[in-house]
């Protein structure tokens, strides 16, 4: 029985108890307003026309007979759209996706491309507009065809949000012809969309020669930044908001969409909002790409690793470079004397990728996990008995040691409550009814860091303290673990404290992303309320005006050694299969992870369980597929593209071990990403334990489960 | 407003949480716009609007009814409940405060067309509706008991990317607890939904205060 206490009169305990959202109230009332819900008087509405050619040049858009059409205010494209600029680099070290420049040119390198801006009076006018608005292309032939690794001699290594593209250490060869047991297997995942249920929107406006934009991101800085770039203004000229955020994912950072308002403001004078539709979602707001990958492992009887290569294959567009680094798990995980891996984009006619949910790690732990599943049953060695066999002492690239690394205590604890040590390793055996059940296991990692923020934190007149922070809520909590951070450093009560975040007013600090965000803020908040705190013992009286400390952890944070710094966890599955209808149910789920400082188990428990989930609609249901012909998609909505429903998530627990970062102030390590890490490879080694078929092109379809059959 | 030609646009009277609200709308406006965009009740959400996600889920004449795929001008003379009507006042719906209590959410976005659903569900399965997965669907076998299945069956309809559906089940689940205990039926339910009266059980966690301490499973 957990207690969620709504504000708390004792102190300096906040953090580590439940407590409910703070902004809780709002969101089950509906009051909580999202970025297309903001009234502006003389409101327009814009509507993306897109692309349906997949490659070659825009000929004419016929927009005269467009501008005839009732409410109809302008219509944008390449002909005459503001200029901006793109040659620079933004606030995360990268260039822009040329993606969201929209209307510069007239080049169409992948269906969904924006080739126009419709605006009118009213959505419903706008719409039909866009919809009926010709435009004409000169086609060239496209490729939309992701293959087999081999197929694709061009694809080349990138650097990537995993580190480098290549690494290799030891003879593999030598290695793995001296292994007792080798594996060499081929994974595949699909391509993914990350589909927060509200679609990316964003108003923008001129307010007397400033810029603001009401939006829905996962940093208002990252945005405002970017804006000023591209259009050539004074960073202090630009405003972008962004209270409420409905999921993110990854997604919400610098679209199309944003550009595309504030042009559209700015040739009218007028307030403009553009909402992309779930349809225009699969093209415009980035996805993951899909991966082909390939393990091979070598060891000895005993199962000690003596050779590891793991290399992944993705997509990136032919305007910009993503990668998805399939292969930055095994650089964390497990060492051997040959280790090698490889991450490799091949270009295609296609939208540009982008940061889904653990990228690189989700797909990457898919096939580095169902890896060791099966050199465990060829060494006929518990999987988790192999994995504890293979805890590196250091980085196995980097050499460097690890800040904490509790693996085998989230194993043993998530095996006993798993009820693992019963499980009979043999495969197609336990039925009930109509289904063959089957448990699986693997393990889980993610990249816990800190980037630099500010913050201020205010003593006010009235005995109450307003907390500042550039900080992102897209319903990981944050608002209220800041909440409850800031409480425990100015040892007050949580109902004394209120936090102001997603403004880029508020000033620089880290985006919400890479499992970074709660653990930035937090250290930045606990700078500034810790140094008001004491301030505050040394004067009588706080003056109207109130007392405001501010904080930056640039230093700080630089100050941090260079080590090996993850969460880690143990992922469960227990599933059923159907083996006359194709059909695989996940009966339950368990993750036991390691992942720092637990600021508010309540909050947190979603975080693990909705990444938990995240896994399991990744290894059964996610699966966005191109038509070669017209380089589209099939089925570009949430009919087509199935993610898991209430019927398909049994019971997820999730829990965790004692795991403070000892360099952190707070302790945190971040948990937002690392839920869904491991969770698909502990689905799909579960239903090897039904059936005895591998399963390694992810999703498990009915049509796999049916033609791969059982092999008892 | 654009000039409005009279053969595409119609004057109606909405019935929107026992307030009538009257409007000029285009045809083609869907009920969830002529909420979100017209009567600034932005509480009921668009997901996909397209029928496929759950998120704009309002009750009319309290079934469900998800609002993109309703036209504004066919709601007419409909007894509408959006999530801003769900509430008495101040005192929050059992289905909202142990959405509130649990954590039945993260993003909230999916929240409203959520709450909408379960309020209806837990009437629906009161007032003896089988689903799905009910075993005995004979009339006579009367409702059958509200497990953890039967709300996930029943709830399907809303799609939660978060993944919050752990808690989401929970809450619908003690809501419905809290529904059986003050012994209420379906039209039961109404009547006390309707009245300002005293909301049983659900006053042991539903107080708001600040420093409140609720208990949470
Ligand atoms: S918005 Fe109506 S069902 Fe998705
Ligand atoms: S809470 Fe975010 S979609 Fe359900």
């Amino acid at each position: 029985m957990t207690t969620a206490t709504t504000g708390t009169r004792t102190t300096g305990h906040a953090v580590g108890t439940a407590h409910t959202r703070v902004e809780g109230r709002d969101k089950v009332t509906g009051a909580a307003r999202y970025a297309g819900e903001i009234p502006f008087t003389e409101l327009a509405f814009g509507w993306f026309a897109l692309s349906t050619a997949a490659r070659g040049r825009v000929r004419s858009v016929e927009s005269d007979a467009v501008l005839e059409m009732p409410g109809v205010l302008a219509v944008l494209h390449h002909g005459n759209a503001p200029r901006v600029d793109i040659d620079y680099v933004g606030m995360l070290g990268m260039p822009p996706d040329p993606t969201a420049a929209v209307f510069q040119h007239d080049r169409v390198p992948h269906a969904g491309w924006p080739v126009a801006l419709v605006v009118a009076a009213t959505s419903e006018q706008a719409r039909e507009a866009a919809e009926a608005l010709v435009v004409h292309y000169e086609e060239e032939p496209h490729d939309v065809t992701f293959a087999a690794g081999s197929e694709h001699p061009d694809a080349y290594s990138i650097p990537g949000p995993g580190g480098p593209g290549v690494t290799g250490k030891g003879d593999l060869e030598a290695e793995l012809a001296a292994s007792a047991v080798v594996l060499d297997a081929e994974y595949s995942t699909p391509e993914e969309h990350h589909n927060p249920m509200e679609p990316h929107a964003a108003t923008a406006r001129w307010d007397g020669g400033r810029l603001e934009v009401v939006d829905s991101n996962q940093g208002t800085l990252w945005v405002a930044d970017e804006l000023a770039k591209m259009f050539s203004l004074d960073p202090a000229a630009v405003r972008v908001r962004s209270e409420h955020v409905g999921g993110g994912f990854g997604s919400k950072g610098l679209r199309a969409h944003q550009v595309a308002a504030v042009m559209a403001a700015t040739v009218l004078s007028r307030p403009v909002r553009v909402v992309m539709t779930r349809r225009q979602m699969f093209s415009l707001a980035g996805y993951r790409s899909p991966t082909n990958q390939r393990v091979r492992l070598g060891a000895d009887a005993e199962g000690r690793l003596r050779a590891l290569e793991h290399s992944s294959l993705s997509v990136t567009s032919t305007v910009h470079e993503f990668i998805e680094s399939g292969a930055g798990p095994a650089r964390v995980m497990y060492d051997a004397p040959a280790h090698h891996t490889a991450n490799r984009v091949v270009r295609l006619d296609v939208p540009t990728p982008t940061f889904m949910r653990a990228p690189g790690e989700a797909p990457g732990s898919f096939a580095l996990e169902s890896a060791l599943d099966e050199l465990a049953e060829k060494c006929g060695i518990d999987p988790i008995e192999l994995r504890v066999r293979n805890e590196p002492a250091l980085g196995p690239v980097s050499g460097l040691p690890f800040s904490s690394r509790n693996l085998p205590a989230c194993f043993r604890e998530g095996a006993r409550r798993f009820g693992w040590a019963d499980r009979d390793p043999r495969p197609g055996l336990r039925r009930d009814g109509r289904w063959l059940l089957g448990t699986g296991t693997a393990a889980a990692s993610f990249f816990a860091g800190a980037m630099p923020s500010t913050a201020a934190a205010t003593a006010e007149s009235d005995g109450t303290f307003t907390v500042r922070i550039n900080a992102a809520d897209i319903g990981t909590g944050a608002r209220t673990a800041l909440t409850l951070v800031a409480a425990d450093a100015l040892q007050v009560p949580t109902d004394r404290v209120r936090v102001r975040i997603g403004d880029s007013d508020l000033g620089p600090a880290m985006i919400a992303g890479g499992s970074m965000g709660t653990r930035s803020w937090a250290w930045a908040v606990t700078a500034a309320a810790e140094e008001l705190r004491e301030r505050l013992a040394l004067s009588d009286a706080v003056p109207p005006e109130g007392i405001t400390v501010r904080s930056d952890t640039t230093a700080a944070v630089g100050a941090l050694t260079q080590k090996e710094r993850h969460s880690f966890g143990a992922q469960f599955a227990e599933v059923a299969v159907d083996v006359a209808t194709g059909e695989v149910r996940v009966r339950r789920m368990l993750g036991v992870f390691a992942a720092g400082k637990i600021v508010n188990p309540l909050t947190a428990r979603g975080q693990f369980t909705g990444g938990m989930i995240w896994g399991i609609s990744m290894a059964l249901h996610e699966e966005a597929v191109r038509d070669r012909n017209t380089g589209a998609h099939y089925g570009a909505d949430l009919a087509g593209y199935h993610v898991a429903t209430h019927a398909d998530v049994p019971l997820v627990e999730a829990d965790w071990v004692d795991d403070p970062d000892p360099d952190d102030p707070v302790g945190i390590k971040g948990i937002g990403e690392i839920g869904i890490v491991g969770a698909a490879a502990a689905v799909a080694n579960a239903v090897w334990h039904a059936t005895g078929v591998r399963h390694r092109s992810l999703p498990i379809r009915p049509d796999r489960v049916l033609e791969a059959g059982v092999r008892a | 407003m654009a000039t409005a030609s009279p053969s595409t646009y119609s004057a109606v009277t909405l019935n929107i949480n026992g307030e009538k609200h009257t409007l000029t709308v285009d045809h083609r406006t869907t009920l969830l716009d002529a909420l979100r965009e017209r009567l600034d009740l932005t509480g009921t959400k668009k997901g996909c609007d397209q029928g496929q996600c759950g998120a704009c889920t309002v009750l009319l004449d309290k079934r469900r009814a998800v609002a993109c795929l309703q036209l504004a001008v066919a709601a007419e003379g409909r007894e509408i409940t959006t999530i801003e009507g769900v509430a008495e006042g101040d005192r929050l719906h059992p289905v909202q405060q142990a959405f509130l209590d649990l954590d039945g959410y993260q993003c909230g976005y999916c929240t409203p067309g959520q709450i909408c659903s379960a309020v209806a569900v837990i009437e629906e399965h009161a007032a003896g509706w089988p689903s799905a997965v009910t075993d005995d669907v004979r009339p006579e076998a009367g409702p059958p008991p509200l497990t953890p299945e039967e709300i996930r069956e029943r709830m399907s309809g809303n799609l939660c990317r978060c993944g919050a559906y752990v808690s989401i089940v929970q809450a619908v689940a003690r809501a419905a607890e809290n529904d059986a205990r003050t012994g209420r039926t379906a039209e039961a339910a109404q009547d006390a939904h309707d009245a300002q009266g005293t909301q049983g059980a659900q006053g042991a966690q539903g107080a708001q205060g600040a420093n409140h301490e609720g208990a949470a499973a």
